[in-house]
Order: C-alpha cells, then sequence, then structure tokens
C-alpha cells in the first residue's frame, strides 16, 4: 500500500504546485491592484436601462438528451477498461461476454440513430 | 479460478434470456417499421410472454442454481414467473386501444413492459443482493418511464417524476441495507447468509441491516409507511399502466419479499416477523380508512391495493410454509379480479375522453346492466364476501395467520376488511341506486371484454373448483420453504455455492 | 505513513464541507460545482484505500458526464431557487431530527460493530494482493466470468435507460430542414443550373 501511494508523489508536488501557483494569482491582484468601487461603477448596464430580469436562460431539453446518451456509452467505456487488462485470463468466455454486452447497447445505438436522436433539430 | 472461466449453465435462465432477445428484436422491429407498428409490437410482446411462460414451465420443479448460486430456479419461482408473465401480457392486451384513442400507441410501450418483466422475473429468482437489487432497479427504471408515458400530460409526468424520486429513495434505503447485511455477514448469497445467521445469530448490525432492506422492499409493495406515491402515481399514470402497476410489479416485489425472508432470513424470523406484523397491520387499516374519502376510481384502487398488500402480508408475517401458501392463493385471485376491475375502469369513457370519477358510475345498471353486473360482482370479491373468490384469498391468509398463533393480526385483519367492505359496497350502491349519469361512449373493445370474461368466471367459479390454484400454491410454497425432512437442503446448498 | 494520514483528513475534510456547500448554495450552478468538488475528493479517498480503478471511474463518469448532466438540468429548470429555498428553514427541523437519528443508528451499528468469526473466510471473492495485479485485473477477472450475470443485467439496465431517455424527451420538429447528402452528391450539372430566357421587362 506504501509502495504504491508513493507513486502518487508526482502528482501530488504538481497538485500542491498548481494549488500554490493559482491561489497566490488569486491573491495578489487583491493587494496590489487599484480597487475604488461605487455604486455605478458596480451595477449591471444594459443599454442605460436598469437590468429587466435574470439573465439566465433556459437550456433546451435537447442537451439533457445528448448528456445522458453521452453517460451510457460512457458506462459502457468504464467496462470496457477491465475487460482489455484482464482478457488473458478471462478467456473465451469472457470475450464473448463482453461481446453480448457491447451488442446489447448496439442495438441500444441504432435504436438511438433510427429515432434521429443524434441529430440535433 | 477455472471454475469461473466454464459457462454458467443457461438453461435455468431461459425465460430471461427469451425475453432479453425478444424483447431487442422487438425494439428494432419497431424502430425499423416506424411508429405505425406499436400493434404489430404489442402482438409480437404478447407472444414473447406465452413463449417465456412456456419457458417457465418446463423447469424442472427441483431447486437449480445457477451463475456462481445468484440465480435460482426452483417449484416456486415457476409458479411466481407464471403470474408475473401473466399480469404483463394482460397489460399489454389492455393497452393497446386505450394507448391509440389517447394518440400514445408508441412502440416503446410493449418494449417497456417487456423490460419491465423481465426485470420481474430475475426478482422472482434472484438469490442474493446484487441479483435482488439488479432486478429491482431494471424493472424500477422501466416502470417509471412508463408511468409518464402520456407525456404531454401534466399528470402523467408528475406520476413518473413522483414514483422516480421517492423509488430512488427507496433504492437508496435497500442499497444502504445490503452494505450493512454484507459487511455484516461477509456474502451477498442468501444461502450463505442463512448459514451465517444460523451458526451465529443476528447481530445488531444485520438487524439494521434487514430493517433497511425491508424499508425498501415495502416500498416496492406500496405498504405503508411507504405508500405515499400510490395514490399519485396510480392516478396520474394512464389507465393500462395503472392496471399494469396493481398487478404483476406487486406479484414480483412479494415474491422477492418472500425469498428474501424465508431463503436468506429463515432463521432471523423473529425479528422481521415484528416489522411484517406491523406493516401488514397498518397497510389493512390505512387501506381501508383512507380510501372511504375517495372519490377519483383510480384513487380508489391504490388504497384498495395498499389494503390488499395488507392482507398479503399476513400470510408472510405466519412464517410458515402455509403462510406462504396463503401470499401465493392471495396473489393470484388478487391478480385475476384486479385485471376484471380496471377492464371495467377502461370502459369510462365519454365521447371527449375517458373520466375517472365514481359518480360517473352512477346509473349504470340502466346503461349497461351487463357491465353494471360484472362491476358489482368483481367489487363484492374484492370486498371479501363469501361465495367469490376474494373470499377465499383472504380465508386462507387468515387460516395461516390463525394456525401460526398471529390471533390479534388476524382478528384486525377481519375488522379492516369489514370497514374496507364499506368503501366496495358505496361504488356499488352508485352503480345500481343513484340517478343515472350520462351513458358511456362506444362498446369496449373485444380483447377487453375477453378478459373481463375470463376474471369475472374465474372469480365467480372459483368455490367450485379451487383445486389446482391450491395445488399451485401449495407446491411453491414447499418448494420455497423446506418441510422438516428436507431441512437439510439449504444447508447443503449454502455449502456448495460456497 | 503520517502523509497518507494527512491527505485523508483533507480529502474527508473538504468532501464533506463540499457536500455541505452542495445544498447550502444559493445558486445552483454553484451547487453542481460543490459537487465536483466532493467527486474529486471521494476519487481521492478511494486511491487512498488503493482503489485506484474506482478513483479513475468516479473522475471519468462522475465529474466527466453525470456533474454534466445535472448542469444541464438545472439550467432547463425555469425555477426561482429563491423562492424554493424560503421553505428550508421551515423544514430545517424535522430534516435535522432525521439526520440525527440516521446518525444515532449509525453510531449504533460502528458501536456493536462484531463480526463473524467466519466473515473474513467468506468474502466472495478475496482481494488479491496489490503488489501482483491491478485494481483494474482484479476487477476484469471475475466481472465477464464469475458475474456475468450481473454484467448483462447492467447492460440491460442502461439499454432500458437509453430507451427512457428518448422516449420521454425527444421531439421531433416536422418542418424541420436536414441536410441530405446523397442528394446532394447525386446532383449533376444538369440538375443544378436551369437556363431561362427573360424577355426584356417581363420578368419569370
Amino acid at each position: 500500500m506504501e509502495q504504491l501511494l508513493s507513486e502518487y508523489l508526482p502528482i501530488v508536488i504538481f497538485l500542491g504546485l498548481s494549488a500554490v501557483i493559482s491561489i497566490a494569482l488569486l491573491i495578489v491582484p487583491f493587494v496590489i491592484a487599484p480597487s475604488n468601487p461605487d455604486p455605478e461603477k458596480l451595477s449591471a448596464y444594459e443599454c442605460g436601462f436598469e437590468a429587466f430580469d435574470d439573465s439566465r436562460m433556459r437550456f433546451d431539453v435537447k442537451f439533457y438528451l445528448v448528456a445522458i446518451l453521452f453517460i451510457i456509452f460512457d458506462l459502457e467505456v468504464a467496462f470496457l477498461f477491465p475487460w482489455a487488462v484482464s482478457l488473458g485470463d478471462v478467456g473465451l468466455f469472457g470475450f464473448w461476454s463482453m461481446m453480448a454486452f457491447l451488442g446489447v447497447l448496439t442495438i441500444g445505438f441504432i435504436y438511438e440513430w433510427k429515432k434521429g436522436a443524434l441529430e440535433w433539430d | 479460478m477455472e471454475t469461473a472461466l466454464a459457462m454458467p449453465d443457461l438453461g435455468p435462465a431461459l425465460a430471461e434470456i427469451i425475453l432479453a432477445v425478444g424483447a431487442m428484436a422487438l425494439l428494432m422491429l419497431g424502430v425499423f417499421r416506424g411508429d405505425g407498428s406499436s400493434r404489430a409490437v404489442s402482438i409480437g410482446s404478447i407472444a414473447l410472454l406465452i413463449v417465456a411462460a412456456f419457458a417457465v414451465i418446463s423447469q424442472p420443479d427441483e431447486r437449480v442454481l445457477t451463475f456462481g448460486g445468484a440465480f435460482v430456479m426452483d417449484g416456486f419461482a415457476i409458479v411466481m414467473k407464471c403470474l408475473v408473465l401473466a399480469g404483463s401480457a394482460i397489460a399489454i392486451v389492455m393497452a393497446q386501444s386505450f394507448m391509440a384513442r389517447e394518440n400514445i400507441d408508441r412502440f416503446e410501450f410493449p418494449v417497456l413492459i417487456l423490460l419491465a418483466t423481465l426485470g420481474m422475473i430475475m426478482m422472482v429468482s434472484a438469490n442474493g443482493l446484487i441479483a435482488l437489487y439488479m432486478g429491482l432497479e431494471l424493472q424500477s427504471l422501466a416502470l417509471y418511464v412508463v408511468a409518464s408515458f402520456h407525456r404531454d400530460n401534466t399528470r402523467s409526468t408528475e406520476a413518473g417524476l413522483k414514483y422516480f424520486v421517492l423509488g430512488a429513495l427507496a433504492s437508496g434505503m435497500l442499497l444502504y441495507g445490503s452494505s450493512l447485511i454484507y459487511g455484516f455477514s461477509g456474502t451477498t448469497n442468501f444461502d450463505v447468509l442463512a448459514g451465517v445467521i444460523a451458526m451465529n445469530g443476528m447481530s445488531t448490525g444485520l438487524i439494521f441491516g434487514l430493517v433497511f432492506l425491508m424499508a425498501g422492499l415495502a416500498f416496492k409493495i406500496s405498504a405503508v409507511p411507504f405508500h405515499m406515491w400510490t395514490p399519485d402515481v396510480y392516478e396520474g399514470a394512464p389507465t393500462p399502466v395503472t392496471a399494469f402497476f396493481a398487478a404483476a410489479p406487486k406479484i414480483a416485489a412479494m415474491a422477492l419479499f418472500l425469498r428474501v425472508m424465508y431463503g436468506g432470513f429463515a432463521d432471523a424470523v423473529f425479528q422481521w416477523q415484528q416489522v411484517v406484523v406491523f406493516i401488514s397491520i397498518a397497510s389493512m387499516v390505512l387501506g381501508a380508512f383512507a380510501a372511504i374519502g375517495q372519490t377519483n376510481i383510480k384513487r380508489l384502487m391504490a388504497y384498495s391495493s395498499i389494503g390488499h398488500m395488507g392482507f398479503a402480508l399476513v400470510g408472510l408475517a405466519a412464517g410458515t410454509p402455509e403462510g406462504v401458501k396463503g401470499v401465493v392463493i392471495y396473489l393470484t385471485i388478487y391478480l385475476i379480479m384486479n385485471a376484471g376491475v380496471f377492464c371495467c375502469i377502461l370502459a369510462m369513457r365519454h365521447k371527449e375522453g375517458p373520466v375517472e370519477e365514481i359518480s360517473d358510475l352512477a346509473g349504470l345498471s340502466q346503461n349497461q346492466p351487463m357491465l353494471a353486473a360484472v362491476f358489482a360482482m368483481l367489487m363484492f370479491s374484492l370486498a371479501g364476501i363469501p361465495p367469490l373468490a376474494g373470499f377465499f384469498a383472504k380465508f386462507y391468509v387468515f387460516l395461516a395467520a390463525i394456525n401460526a398463533g398471529l390471533y390479534a393480526l388476524a382478528i384486525i385483519g377481519v375488522l379492516a376488511s369489514v370497514v374496507g367492505a364499506f368503501y366496495y359496497l358505496r361504488v356499488v350502491k352508485i352503480i345500481y341506486f343513484d340517478d343515472p349519469a350520462p351513458a358511456f361512449a362506444g362498446p369496449m373493445g373485444s380483447e377487453i371484454r375477453a378478459v373481463l370474461a375470463v376474471s369475472a368466471l374465474f372469480t365467480l367459479l372459483f368455490i367450485l373448483y379451487p383445486t389446482p390454484v391450491l395445488k399451485m400454491a401449495e407446491g411453491a410454497a414447499n418448494s420455497l420453504v423446506p418441510t422438516v425432512e428436507a431441512a437439510e437442503a439449504p444447508a447443503a446448498a449454502a455449502e456448495s455455492a460456497h | 505513513m503520517i502523509v497518507a494520514t494527512i491527505a485523508f483528513y483533507i480529502f474527508a475534510g473538504v468532501a464533506i464541507a463540499a457536500g455541505f456547500m452542495v445544498i447550502a448554495a444559493r445558486n445552483p450552478v454553484h451547487s453542481v460545482l460543490f459537487l465536483i468538488l466532493a467527486f474529486f475528493n471521494a476519487a481521492g479517498l478511494f486511491v487512498l484505500m488503493g482503489a485506484e480503478f474506482l478513483a479513475m471511474i468516479l473522475i471519468i463518469v462522475y465529474v466527466g458526464a453525470v456533474a454534466v448532466l445535472f448542469l444541464f438540468v438545472v439550467m432547463m429548470l425555469d425555477i426561482d431557487f429563491a423562492e424554493l429555498r424560503e421553505g428550508f428553514l421551515q423544514y430545517m427541523p424535522i430534516g435535522a431530527l432525521i439526520g440525527l437519528i440516521v446518525l444515532l443508528e449509525l453510531l449504533l451499528v460502528a458501536g456493536t460493530w462484531t463480526l463473524a468469526p467466519e466473515v473474513a473466510s467468506l468474502a466472495a471473492s478475496p482481494i488479491p494482493p496489490m503488489a501482483d495485479v491491478t485494481n483494474a485485473e482484479a476487477i476484469g477477472q471475475v466481472m465477464y466470468t464469475q458475474y456475468v450475470y450481473f454484467f448483462q443485467a447492467a447492460g440491460m439496465v442502461l439499454l432500458v435507460a437509453m430507451i427512457g431517455a428518448i422516449v420521454l424527451t425527444l421531439r421531433k420538429k416536422p418542418d424541420a430542414q436536414r441536410q441530405s447528402i446523397p442528394d446532394q452528391v447525386a446532383r449533376t450539372a444538369e440538375t443544378a443550373v436551369e437556363l431561362k430566357k427573360v424577355e426584356p421587362g417581363q420578368g419569370l
């Protein structure tokens, strides 16, 4: 276990370094940059009017569909990693087991394609 | 490792494989033939369910384990799977014309029902915590989608969303309980778990795990206090979907409940009996009293189903083979009565669309005397009035409870069924004695007529020839709960699974 | 190993703080960002336990996909979250009560932690030594053969998810103009260009 963790030393150092640099870059402007705020400077500017309402707008539900279809294939790929590294041990049965799994998801993929879920409009 | 590399025996899981492959084939058929193919896919789905039922029946009666002990096939599983498959087939038969009239007859509906059914028969055969969870999730996920299948209807969408959020919560509790059980026993396999409990008894951690697991399962059979989703979901979902929800998933979840309690926790009867007695009483009482104030027939059926699950739990609480037999009889009769009642509800429509208020039934006896008579008869049966099938369902579970010494439970059950009879009879009163409301439009479809006829005949004539159902239930009970001479069998199975 | 202990407390502390901020942040988009922070720290905890593969999956699937999905969902909903939050304090006591009960139960479980003596030997598939096989290999050796049933069931669950997402959200616009590549390719000069003789002062 300790040996495993020590393998992570470079990335820990890297993360520490990047944390220090980014925090420093955040703090330094607070200290040295000039700052004279007044209400007019800070208010939102919308063609000379006060802001009418929230600038957030609703996303189309299509984004959700794309994201969820992506998750499904993301998970499929996640299942492929252990299979790839242990293919030598699991033999023919392990191979065909994955092929059946991929077959199921390919059926789903054909369904998506024919339904037009992969088209944007 | 060598044994793991060998291909497991796929024979016992034949029905599951048929359903999975068939559902995918029908999905492809539907998507390549376009939206007009929903009728063809529906017919194909029914055929597939029948083929799967034959695959189930062809299995041998004795207990067979496969997939490293995670999957079990025995006499109990055969009976329960046949009930589930029948429930799903009836739901698809009932749905076709309704969905077409509402313009939501998309071919995905039967496919989703098939996949939900696949999850259910996996639940029935689950012999471990992981198999239990996979089956349950497959079933639930498909059910969430069909609940909001009428996606342009706010009520239907709301039903799906509510079911999903509360179902996810229940799944979370179930998983938490499962992880406690695994942590304290070191196994996910029910046979091995039974061995561990027989050797070491129930530790506090295992009891917590058991209670959380039971809470998750109680949600799925909508037992009080985990019933809050039921009325809203039943009311909002399209009527054939409600008919489906009230039958097949309940049977599968109840089968799973029996399997977990009599399989993994067979030696912890003392611990789980208290909980089952509590949720049974709570469900019977709440089902009876809350239904009185309902004006919507689908909400009424929701409370009715809560109450009926309470009655079925009486058999489970008995903790004896006789109790299991009672539950199986109860579920069989409930499935058939329920199909009939929902056929009647499907007939409730005016020209503008379906109506769901109980007051719309007024004067049915004059407009459609035949339908009125059948509806009233089914209501009497649901209430448990003697010569009808519903009476025998209750009779066998109460008999089991009394023989197991649970007198208080049986007495409360009888009282609850008397209160429950009130609201069923109120429906009958509205049908026969209230001033007529406008007549319902159009004749019923021939397929709905057929389901209704079978249901009515069964309910009416059960008293004359109950032997097949009793025999079937007895066989199922004996295969789930081994009698004294076969008591060594689970221990041996545990050893071999390990 | 002191570094590992320090790392554990950092990861665990930040994960809990981020988890709290998920429900406490005013802006739902910030909630999602705190959720991502919580996922990262949980991945760190997995690494500390030697479960590198799970840590990787947590980053790829949860941070890479699930958090993005949440972000879309948050942006899709047109809800005034400030208004929604007004009831928060009102439900606080009952929420706190439930939290307390669950905490007590957890303590009870932890306090009575007695494993049956043969439990360790019962563990379905013992973990192979980490020096010999990596996480991913150890999972791969059992998942596709011994646990094939669960594996295929997972495939069916994913299929249902796909069908469900499309059934519930896909809407076709009948009048959408789509590119048809075969039609474009099949076009020739004859079909593409039409010469018309226009009379002066008449137009077409």
